[in-house]
């Protein structure tokens, strides 16, 4: 199917491919933010994601070895947040800030001598006659097992957060971290598994930009998408269906700007780049503005906690 | 009073211009050379090209030079920062090497009369110790332009331009005059990236080309990252921009254009050191050795080839000038009449499309 010239399921394709880095890092956020803690260093776990997942697939020539390393260094990484902040009480917003740049330096240090080469190829899932239906075929079963892994993760933080015991904890102690204390749970130490849990899916969705979505490294690859994920986390309210929703938004604004150029639409660029910015703060002004509601964030959002006091 | 005043301080300043030309002309002993990089060392482009001039420096003259750099300064307020930075740090020649930091690097130069300043593809050189120096990248994407036409298959060839300044539009005219010398049923569209280097961005764009049919890409862009997108599609091709990109050849790299500013970086800070430093405005090409054409794959026809290679060398030897007339302007009318040359100054402010671009230039 084709409209004004663009192919809209070879568009919906490449807005979903778009979107995955954006919406893994920000699920993972997500349940950060709802256990109450604020780690602005998604860009700089994202980085450390992509650097190690790319350096692990090429030494080991296996896309899958790479995004888990991505994983395991994203968490490693964020341990080192999750230590200032819950050990030493640092405050979150300088540490998550902290964090990005240190993660984008030690990224640049671990990258040298990896630039040009190329990575393994990720893959399509093999879906047989589907990837062959009209339409369908080309705008969902062509994708690679990523792609499927990220909605699979918003079913799954969903449930996780709304409907799970253990998501309940999380929102108790994102919520009101004295009281759960008093219940008996251990703060800290949930919110350190939250952390992990961050770090780890932000870096998958940094090894995505690396491995397939642009498959090189280069200083500085996520050039701000982790900071767009972090966005999407306040533009959802901190709920999981929603940041499918925002990650698809700002993925499919990214990649619509390209198409529009390349299918001659006289739409001035300039517009086109800074659509997702702009949306992101219509869409905080209106959520904000209505009378009475609550914009969601967890009570206890950026607030470090320590039992004795 | 007021007329006092600015006598005696013209005096002065003629009295201090005066010291340091005489300063000058002995030369120095030792030479700081600091660089402004837009992007990453490790963008494997633009910014990677200048750092190897700036290697080459340290390799020509050993100890009697010193260079530092500082990579990814965005073009803006920070590349004033950035600038004053070096000036304070005791450079005696700073190398500004994106267009961005054009204004920037007027404003420190008026700073710091004593310091040499030397800005990359701009032209402005209002302050006396403000040089720019540019290459003719417009004759390597003629090269690149004469291939593109020859390959394409489905007609359509696609550019991703960065910003829609005079050096880019110059690429994009050069290119599809040559292009379409060879194969007049050849089409050129244009993607806007603005920016210079975002992988990702970069990507998205070379994926909507090819989405829409298009075979062949030139980009103006200093990552990879384009040739990686036409990588995954069989059948499409791309050239190397700034550096080699020999991770990619044989294909989708059939070509590229080289930025070699390793023999401008030795004559400048050369002549700091011998005394003869003046400013200049230097604009070399094939011919200098400043543009190279990369290594043509054998993914491209042996006659291809050898009509790119003639190409290079005819505008090498200077006997032929990829803006030769009859040229119109986009809208139809004349631009240079038959057999005219256009001069630099026209070239350095080029904000038009030549006849059969479609698409406008964004403001």
């Amino acid at each position: 199917m084709i409209i004004g010239g663009i192919d809209i399921a070879v568009l919906m394709a490449s807005l979903m491919v778009g979107s995955v880095p954006i919406l893994l890092a920000a699920l993972g956020e997500t349940v950060v933010e709802r256990s109450g803690v604020l780690n602005l260093g998604v860009e700089g776990m994202m980085i450390i994601g992509a650097v190690s997942g790319f350096i692990a697939a090429v030494t080991f020539q296996s896309p899958i070895l790479g995004f888990l390393a991505g994983a395991a260094c994203g968490a490693a990484f964020s341990l080192i947040f999750a230590f200032l902040v819950l050990v030493l009480q640092a405050n979150q917003v300088a540490t998550g800030l902290a964090l990005t740049l240190v993660g984008i330096g030690i990224s640049s240090l671990a990258g040298q001598g990896f630039n040009g080469i190329k990575p393994p190829v990720t893959g399509a899932v093999p879906m047989g006659p589907l990837r062959d239906i009209p339409f369908l075929g080309p705008m969902l079963f062509r994708h690679d097992w990523v792609v499927w892994f990220g909605l699979a993760m918003v079913a799954v933080t969903w449930w996780l957060l709304n409907r799970s015991r253990a998501g309940l904890i999380i929102r108790a102690v994102g919520e009101n971290h004295e009281a759960a204390h008093a219940l008996g749970y251990k703060v800290n130490r949930i919110r350190l598994l939250c952390i992990l849990f961050g770090g780890a899916m932000a870096g998958i969705g940094g090894a995505y930009i690396s491995l397939v979505r642009v498959p090189q490294w280069t200083d500085n690859i996520t050039n701000g998408i982790g900071w767009i994920a972090l966005a999407i986390v306040v533009f959802a309210s901190w709920r999981p269906g929603r940041v499918l929703f925002g990650a698809w938004l700002f993925g499919g604004l990214l990649v619509l700007g390209p198409n529009l150029q390349a299918a001659e639409y006289r739409i001035p660029v300039e517009y086109l780049s800074m659509a997702p910015y702009l949306i992101t703060i219509v869409v905080l002004v209106v959520m904000s503005a209505r009378k009475g509601a609550r914009m969601g964030a967890p009570a206890s959002l950026g607030q470090n906690f320590h039992a004795s006091r | 009073m007021k007329r006092r005043n600015l006598l005696a301080g013209a005096a002065i300043g003629l009295g201090l211009s005066l010291t340091s030309g005489a300063a000058m002309a002995q030369g120095l002993d030792h030479v700081k050379a600091c660089f402004i990089y837009v992007g990453p060392i490790g963008d494997g482009g633009w910014t990677y090209q200048h750092h190897q001039g700036a290697l080459a420096l340290k390799e020509e003259f050993g100890d009697k030079v010193d260079i530092a750099w500082q990579e990814s300064v965005p073009e803006g307020a920070d590349a004033e920062r950035a600038i004053t930075q070096f000036a304070l740090d005791g450079c005696n020649i700073i190398f500004t090497t994106s267009f961005g930091f054009m204004d920037a690097t007027q404003a420190v130069a008026a700073q710091f009369p004593d310091i040499k300043f030397e800005h990359a593809t701009g032209f402005k050189r209002d302050q006396p110790n403000v040089s720019t120096y540019d290459a003719r990248f417009y004759e390597g994407r003629a090269v690149m332009g004469t291939i593109a036409g020859h390959m394409t298959k489905s007609n359509k060839i696609g550019y991703i331009g960065s910003y829609p300044i005079p050096e880019v539009i110059q690429g994009i005219n050069a290119s599809y005059i040559h292009a379409k010398k060879v194969n007049p049923d050849a089409t050129m569209t244009v993607v806007w990236a603005y920016t210079w280097f975002d992988p990702a961005k970069e990507a998205d764009a070379a994926k909507a080309l090819i989405d829409q049919g298009i075979d062949v890409i030139l980009q103006h862009t200093d990552s990879t990252a384009p040739l990686a997108e036409a990588a995954k599609v069989e059948g499409v091709i791309g050239f190397g921009q700034a550096s080699d990109m020999s991770a990619y050849k044989p294909a989708p790299r059939v070509s590229a254009i080289i930025d070699n500013w390793s023999p401008y970086y030795i004559k400048r800070v050369g002549a700091l050191l011998d005394g003869s430093y003046a400013q200049s405005a230097a604009w070399e090409g094939i011919a200098g050795g400043e543009v190279e054409i990369g290594e043509i794959t054998e993914a491209v026809p042996a006659e291809v080839k050898a009509a790119a290679e003639k190409l290079r060398d005819d505008i090498a030897a200077g006997t032929y000038h990829p803006f030769t007339g009859p040229l119109n302007k986009q809208d139809g009318s004349e631009w240079l009449a038959d057999g005219v040359v256009a001069d630099d100054a026209a070239l350095a402010t080029m904000d038009f499309y030549v006849e059969g671009i479609t698409g406008d230039i964004p403001k």
